[in-house]
This record gives structure tokens, C-alpha cells and sequence, in this order.
């Protein structure tokens, strides 16, 4: 079958006029939106914009705001583009129905990554198409929130071009009621005025004449030294719903008779269960039902910790088959050998591992762990099936992936199921497509109580043991220094649970370099961690570049920049942050400096992190200075807050993250075997930014890549010590034994 | 049985079993779904309320053993408009996801009513609750400045 969005994609060459065309509606659908998501007195005026009659623009949003703030900003480009009073601009989730589509997101990557094509989509939405269909077509409609995309696709390449488009048809239809042309007419604070006659209408008197014009596929643009409301600070939308506790996220759903779940999976991925035997809990008070399921037993309650205890009485008895006898170890061994005998070539540069021969070889080996999300709020949803239907409540990363996966879960037509996207606490690629584990449990509970809606929830022993976890990778480095110190040859080897990953290629000019992956599988779930494969290849390539800064026993910023230049901006962010740090200035006994850049989702970012290594091998991290050059950031603050966090998200996974495999099954089970950062952990920390004018970059992920690589940087710039294997906190002896042997 | 409960103010009675844990009393029996359900062993304080004004982690606590204590909970909180605190939180935009919030919220309101200007230090130690989003360089600043103005007669 070819639909019509193939053939727009087939004409990649021709994009930016097709991209136009395909993503604004025309009139017919402008109908269907508003029957399906439109307000008394709200007209919808292109995609993505309703007016309101008292002028208010709500901007329809196929995203869930995970709390990167993402609403607010993409409200600010359509509010840039139309001219709208900022003051009365709000935004909404669109609804889960392919008329909200997020076409645009597609497109963004289409035309924004040159490395797309049918077998390397990008590792954040590899879940939400199947194998057999992994063609550029098959993530158009969708609705993922991920990959830092938001802004840069979907805001770029959708919302701010219906935002202009929509601006011109209410210009047209204030034209067309005073008889005027269309260039004699201005728009400023929600009006179009006509200056000329001083007369003028708000945007809500012509939303609904507005509507019935055709969009122009080419809107006017505003240039962006005309921005006013785009590069500003803006307060979010969302929080002070956030500090009165009255967000209802996906956890908070209350339907009229509802029954709450609690589930045992099989502690061994793979396993099923053979038995269960429900006498423990017979008589208990407000048990309903057990339910078997192919790999967990569900315990339906009148109340959630009814449901739990309950459950926790169980004794299920599952298969682990010879899965059972897999541990971290095994892993590691398997990832070893794979290095030496499944390589893969993916990029050769000039002569590649044969510049190697002959010359003295620089070698380490790194590995990083598997980790868990530990979103705040554990995976759960609500759902009812009756009289041959599904509804269903969660809070996800793609709201029409949810509905779809559901539909798949019930055996129904996705006509038959209705999905409400709830804000969530905490996305970080757990709740993407591929990963709906807790939707599918949900699902087949429901089904189980026909006709009455029931909630399951993990407990966080529940989430944290069946989570899709950042992989954990073993990467082997081979160099070989050349005049001055430089860096003649690059060879790496890593192991990889799917595609070669773009993240591996570097950003340095090395004359010979050649790359390499190695394919190992293991039983271990994997999905998409925030910031994906620069969370290890960040980790592992700036910390190898500091090694042979070290052997070349260069300044590791000034030898960074050597290699950086020909990439202006990788090298002004570099010495914005080293500047800012007091890069050079001596430091304390005890206390290291240490520098790492790593460009991510189109925005780069380095991070100079300063530490204090005590006696005992204790690590504090006390400040990093982070320069971002994201092109110009949307909402400077909010930008501001996802750096912030992504340098906390990598920070407590270096420092403490580790989920290990024991008997097939995850070792770890809740927060005090897994630890992250706390308020105790929190170094200070500035950003700043160095403006361009490159394409807007990503925001929610970029901030995490760099940190890890900073931190053990600076270690090893206090003590000598390199540590090539996270978390930190288990190398504490070697450490506190590189602090003494350093005095 | 029934358990009589001062939730918000408020003299609430319930049917329950006395060891049923006070966080999904609140939110199931109550539904105050404000306070937030995160590890269920006292280890994140998203259930963070406070007993007799003490900021307590009530996952872990049965219901029996508050019945003579007055709760509140983030509504009951709020209940007069936003506290200086949730003002705070809005000046400096501290949430992102803001499902730790309510918790937080409730444990540095504890912390400052009995010692409102806590030094960095201090704020280590008392605010423990986790926070996944990484909004605890927000949370320092929004308390340092509520800890400065609070110095000020």
C-alpha cells in the first residue's frame, strides 16, 4: 500500500515545500479537530492552534510535557509566529488520534539527520515500529515525547509554521471583511490592525472566517531578530499546579468503582508462570480475583495495599528454564569475547586500524552498567473493557503508541479503544513505545474484570525489576599518538545490543580512525535511558580522549581544542565553559578539575566539573560549570532547568548506579540498593550559554552525556586514578588510595 | 473497624484496618491524591505529611497509630492560598515532572517552621526526599532565599 505521506517521503530531495504542504490541514480537517477537541467558543485555526472567542490561543500539543517544560516553549514559538498577546496562550495535549499525529517530529528527522535511513532510526524510536516495517513511513504517526525532539522538530518543523500559517489566514479574513489587501494589515497583541484606517478585530472575532481559508504552504516566518516572546524566560505553565498537589498524573485516576491491581512478574526475564496457588489470601479482606497471566500473577483489590500485601503472599512458581543460571558476570564474559570475535565495521577513516601497525598502542577498556529508570512515580494504568471496548488512563511518551499498543494487547481494533494521556512523574525514555509492559499488564487485567475499571500498579520492587534498562556496554579503545602528541589513529570496539550507534563517531579531527560494533544479546530487556547512547559513548570517548591528553602530556582543554579546529562552535563552548571554570587556576590538595564536551540531539554541551576526593575514596562533586550551545534556547530558563537535571541524572548514575543480574533476575529491587542523587549530592552549578546560529538543538538530554566523563576527569586529575568502570562509589579503595599515594 | 482520623482539619472516619499504611489511606480512602505514592519503604518521601507538624513518611506509618494526631497533607496545606514556600517554588520554577513536589514541599515547610534560616549544611541533612527530575539546585535557592528573607525583622 503507498499512502500518501510515502510519496511525500519519497521526494526527500524536494522537502522543505512538500514538509509545508504535509504539515498543515486543509479546511476538512479543520472540522474533524474541532468535533474532537474544541471547546464552546474555540475554533481550531490551523493544526496544532485553536482561537478562542475571547481571543485566547490554546495550542494543541502532540506531546505529554514530562516536565521538561516542553508545553511552554512550543506555546512560545506558535505565540512568536501568530502575534498573540503571551498573556492569553495556553496549551494542551492533543488528543490520542491520528488526526493529531505528529507528522512534523518525522519530518524533523528527515530533514535534520543526515545519519536516517531504514535501518538506523533513532534509538528513541526504535520501539515504535516493528522489524518488519522499519521504514521512515512508520514513525510518521506517532505522538513520542523523546529524543530532545520537541522543540526541534515538532516545534521547528509543525507548530511555528501553523502558527504562521494560521497568522496569515486571520490576516486574510480581516482583509476580506474591510476590503483591503492583505499587506496593508499588521498583527500585534492578538489583533490584526489596518493601521492606515485604525480599525481592527482580536483574533477571536475572525478565528472562526479565519478558519475557512485555506493555509498557505509557505507562511512568512519571523525572522529572529524580531523575536519577542521566543528567547525570553518564561514562567511554565504547569507548575503552579505543581506546588498545591492538584496535577492528577496517570497514578491519580479515580473512576467510580474502581478496583486497584498489584502484579508479581516473573522475577526472571522470560520466565512463565506455571502455578499459583491463592489459598494464602483466601478470606482476605477486599480480594476479588487472581489472575494468571502468562508471565504474572495479578492480585485485584478494593484498595491498592489490600492488593499488594495480598499478592505479597504469594507464592507463584515460575519457569526460569536456562535463563536462570545468566549473572552480571556470564554478561561480561560474553561482552569480552564479542569484542574479539564479532566485530562489525561501521566507519573507517583514512587508513582505519592499519595506521595501528607499527606504532606504540595506547589500549583501555571501559564498561558501564545496566541502569534503571526510577521514574518517581512507578509504572502504572487504569483501565476498563466493557461491551467490547477499552478506555484507558496512563501517563506515557506517546499518547497514539499507547492507544495502538493497547489495542494490541486487548486483540481489538484501535477504533475500539480510547486512551487518556495523563502527565506522568518522570519520563526518561521508560515510558516510550516498545516499553508499555505496565499498559499490556493493565490491559489484560481489565479484561479479566469485565465492566469494571481497575488500576495496576508496580510497586517500585515491581518497577525497578522490570524496567527496560540502559544497557550496559563494554568499549575498547586503540591509539596511537602522532606529531606533537596529536592523535594519529582511533580505533574503537563496543558491543551493542542493537544498531551501531552514531553516537561512537567523534567529533575530533583524527586522521585515521575505525569503528566498530559488536552485536551482543542478551535476555536482559534494554530501551532508550535519557540522552540513550551518548550516556556511554559520551562516557567512554571523553574520558579516552583525557588519557591521551595525559600521554601527550598536553593540557586536556588545549588538546581538546587542537582537535576541534575546524568545529568553531564545539571550540567557542569549550572555552566558554574553561573560562567560566577558572580552567588553569590551581586547586587544593585533594581537589581535581576535570572537562568533557559531548554534542547530543543537535546541542553541544561541556561540563567542567570541580571535586574533592577524601581520605577514604569518597567522591563530593562540588560545582560544574556547563556551557550549552543549543543554537538560541526557546524558554533560557527552562533550558537552564533541563541542564540542571541532566547534569543530576548523570551525576547519581556515576556516582552510584549499578543494576546487576543474579540468577537471570535483577539483584536490585528499591532505593537503598539502588541509590541516586540527593539534595547531599548537589554540586553548584552555572550554565551559560553561548548563542548561534545553528538549528535549535534538544534540551532534555543533552545536559546528561558530559557529566560522567568530567567527574571521573577530574578524579583522575586529583588522584591519578582512572576509573573506566561506573559506578564510581565501587572503585572508593583505589581512589582512597590514589589521594594518599598523590600527597 | 473504624478509625477516626484529623485529616486537614477536618475529623474524618473510616473503616479500614489499623495496619493499613496512612499514605493509601489518604489517597484511596481519602482520595487526597496530592501526596505521592514513590518506593513504599520511607526511602524517597514522595508521601511526605506532617503529624502534629512533624514532616513523616506516611508509606510506612498504619493509620492506627495517628489516630490522636492532627495530618495535613499538601491540600491541607494550601487550603488559605499558596504558602511562602509554594510561592518560593513558583519564583523559582523548581518542579519539572513535580511528582516528588508535594513531598518536598511538605518537608521543607516542616523544616523551616522550626528553623527558618537553615544553613546549606542543615538543608542536607534535614531534606532527604528524592527528586528524580534534578530540581534540587532550584530547591537550595528557593530555601535560601526564604531562609534570607525570614532573617530580615
Amino acid at each position: 500500500m503507498t499512502t500518501r505521506r510515502m510519496v511525500i517521503l519519497g521526494g526527500l530531495g524536494a522537502a522543505s515545500a512538500l514538509v509545508v504542504g504535509y504539515a498543515l490541514w486543509p479546511s476538512t480537517r479543520i472540522a474533524r479537530a474541532d468535533a474532537m477537541a474544541a471547546r464552546a467558543g474555540e475554533r481550531f485555526v490551523s493544526n496544532w492552534i485553536k482561537i478562542g472567542r475571547d481571543d485566547t490561543v490554546t495550542v494543541v500539543i502532540p506531546h505529554c510535557d514530562m516536565g521538561t517544560g516542553i508545553f511552554t516553549s512550543l506555546s512560545q514559538m506558535a505565540a512568536e509566529e501568530l502575534d498573540a498577546d503571551w498573556n492569553k496562550v495556553r496549551a494542551e495535549t492533543a488528543p490520542a488520534d491520528s488526526l493529531f499525529a505528529n507528522g512534523p517530529l518525522g519530518e524533523g528527522f528527515i530533514l535534520g539527520e543526515k545519519d536516517i535511513y531504514p535501518n538506523n532510526i533513532p534509538a528513541f524510536l526504535r520501539g515504535t515500529v516493528a522489524n518488519s516495517f522499519r521504514t521512515i513511513a512508520g514513525f510518521m504517526d506517532l505522538q513520542v515525547t523523546g529524543g530532545s525532539s520537541a522543540i526541534r522538530a515538532t516545534g521547528v518543523f509543525g507548530i511555528r509554521i501553523a502558527a504562521a500559517a494560521a497568522r496569515e489566514m486571520l490576516v486574510a479574513a480581516a482583509a476580506a471583511r474591510w476590503n483591503v489587501a492583505p499587506e496593508t494589515c499588521s498583527t500585534r497583541v492578538s489583533r490584526v490592525l489596518h493601521e492606515a484606517s485604525g480599525r481592527s478585530f482580536g483574533f477571536g472575532e475572525l478565528a472562526a472566517d479565519a478558519a475557512r481559508h485555506d493555509p498557505s504552504s509557505h507562511p512568512r516566518l519571523k525572522p529572529k531578530d524580531q523575536y519577542t516572546i521566543v528567547g525570553k524566560s518564561v514562567l511554565r505553565f504547569d507548575i503552579p499546579r505543581k506546588v498545591d498537589g492538584t496535577t492528577a498524573y496517570g497514578i491519580d485516576v479515580r473512576e467510580p468503582g474502581m478496583l486497584f491491581a498489584a502484579i508479581r512478574i516473573s522475577p526472571v526475564f522470560g520466565g512463565n508462570l506455571r502455578s499459583v496457588d491463592a489459598a494464602p489470601i483466601s478470606g482476605r479482606r477486599g480480594i476479588h480475583k487472581v489472575i494468571k497471566l502468562d508471565d504474572a500473577v495479578v492480585v485485584v483489590a478494593d484498595r491498592f495495599w489490600r492488593a499488594r500485601d495480598a499478592a505479597a503472599l504469594l507464592n507463584p512458581i515460575f519457569d526460569d528454564g536456562v535463563l536462570g543460571g545468566v549473572t552480571s558476570t556470564t554478561i561480561a564474559a560474553r561482552r569480552k569475547a564479542a569484542l574479539d570475535d564479532a566485530l562489525k565495521s561501521d566507519l573507517t577513516v583514512g587508513s582505519g586500524a592499519d595506521a595501528l601497525k607499527s606504532q606504540k598502542v595506547i589500549e583501555a577498556t571501559y564498561q558501564v552498567p545496566y541502569l534503571a529508570h526510577a521514574t518517581m512515580e512507578p509504572m502504572n494504568a487504569t483501565a476498563i473493557y466493557r461491551n467490547g471496548s477499552l478506555e484507558v488512563w496512563s501517563g506515557t511518551q506517546d499518547g497514539l503508541g499507547s492507544r495502538a499498543a493497547c489495542a494490541k494487547s486487548a486483540g481489538l481494533p484501535i477504533e475500539k479503544v480510547t486512551f487518556h494521556l495523563l502527565p506522568m512523574g518522570g519520563g526518561f525514555g521508560r515510558r516510550l513505545p516498545g516499553f508499555f509492559n505496565f499498559l499490556d499488564y493493565a490491559v489484560k487485567t481489565a479484561m479479566a474484570v469485565p465492566g469494571t475499571p481497575v488500576k495496576l500498579v508496580f510497586t517500585r520492587e515491581q518497577d525497578m525489576q522490570h524496567d527496560f534498562y540502559r544497557p550496559n556496554v563494554m568499549s575498547r579503545f586503540r591509539a596511537a599518538l602522532g606529531a606533537g602528541g596529536m592523535p594519529a589513529v582511533w580505533v574503537n570496539d563496543y558491543t551493542t545490543d542493537d544498531d551501531p550507534n552514531p553516537e561512537a563517531h567523534i567529533l575530533y579531527a583524527i586522521p585515521n580512525q575505525a569503528i566498530s560494533a559488536a552485536l551482543v544479546r542478551t535476555h536482559v530487556p534494554t530501551g532508550p535511558w535519557r540522552s540513550v547512547e551518548a550516556s556511554w559513548h559520551g562516557f567512554f570517548i571523553e574520558s579516552f580522549i583525557d588519557e591521551l591528553a595525559h600521554r601527550a602530556k598536553a593540557d586536556p582543554v588545549a588538546y581538546r581544542l587542537k582537535l576541534l579546529a575546524d568545529k568553531p562552535r564545539h571550540a567557542a563552548t569549550l572555552e566558554l565553559a574553561a573560562r567560566k571554570a577558572g580552567w588553569g587556576a590551581p586547586l587544593a590538595h585533594g581537589r581535581g578539575r576535570g572537562v568533557a564536551i559531548v554534542e547530543s540531539f543537535k546541542s553541544i554541551v561541556c561540563h567542567v566539573a570541580d571535586v574533592t576526593v577524601a581520605a577514604n575514596g569518597s567522591v563530593k562533586i562540588d560545582r560544574v560549570v556547563s556551557a550549552v550551545d543549543c543554537g538560541m534556547a526557546v524558554n533560557p530558563d527552562g533550558m537552564r532547568a533541563q541542564i540542571e537535571g541532566g547534569i543530576l541524572f548523570g551525576l547519581g548514575a556515576a556516582q552510584y548506579g549499578e543494576i546487576t543480574i543474579d540468577k537471570g533476575a535483577v539483584a536490585q529491587a528499591n532505593f537503598p540498593d539502588y541509590p541516586v542523587a540527593r539534595l547531599a549530592d548537589c554540586p553548584d552549578i552555572e550554565i551559560h550559554f553561548h548563542d548561534s546560529d545553528a538549528p535549535l538543538g534538544g534540551g532534555g538530554e543533552p545536559g546528561v552525556p558530559p557529566t560522567a566523563p568530567a567527574i571521573t576527569n577530574a578524579i583522575f586529575a586529583a588522584t591519578g586514578v582512572r576509573i573506566r568502570d561506573l559506578p564510581i562509589i565501587k572503585h572508593a579503595s583505589l581512589i582512597a588510595h590514589g589521594a594518599t599515594a598523590s600527597l | 473497624m473504624t478509625i477516626r482520623l484529623n485529616v486537614n482539619g477536618a475529623t474524618r472516619e473510616i473503616d479500614v484496618e489499623p495496619d493499613a499504611p496512612l499514605l493509601w489511606v489518604l489517597r484511596d480512602e481519602l482520595g487526597l491524591t496530592g501526596t505521592k505514592f514513590g518506593c513504599g519503604v520511607a526511602q524517597c518521601g514522595a508521601c511526605t505529611v506532617h503529624l502534629n507538624g512533624e514532616a513523616k513518611r506516611s508509606c510506612v506509618i498504619p493509620v492506627g497509630a495517628v489516630a490522636d494526631m492532627q495530618i495535613v497533607t499538601i491540600e491541607g496545606l494550601s487550603a488559605h492560598g499558596p504558602t511562602p514556600v509554594q510561592k518560593a517554588w513558583v519564583e523559582h520554577q523548581v518542579p519539572q515532572c513535580g511528582y516528588c513536589q508535594s513531598g518536598m514541599i511538605m518537608a521543607v515547610s516542616a523544616l523551616l517552621a522550626k528553623n527558618p534560616s537553615p544553613t546549606d549544611e542543615e538543608l542536607k541533612t534535614e531534606i532527604t526526599n528524592i527528586c528524580r527530575c534534578g530540581t534540587y539546585p532550584r530547591i537550595r535557592a528557593a530555601v535560601r532565599a526564604l531562609a534570607a528573607a525570614k532573617a530580615l525583622p
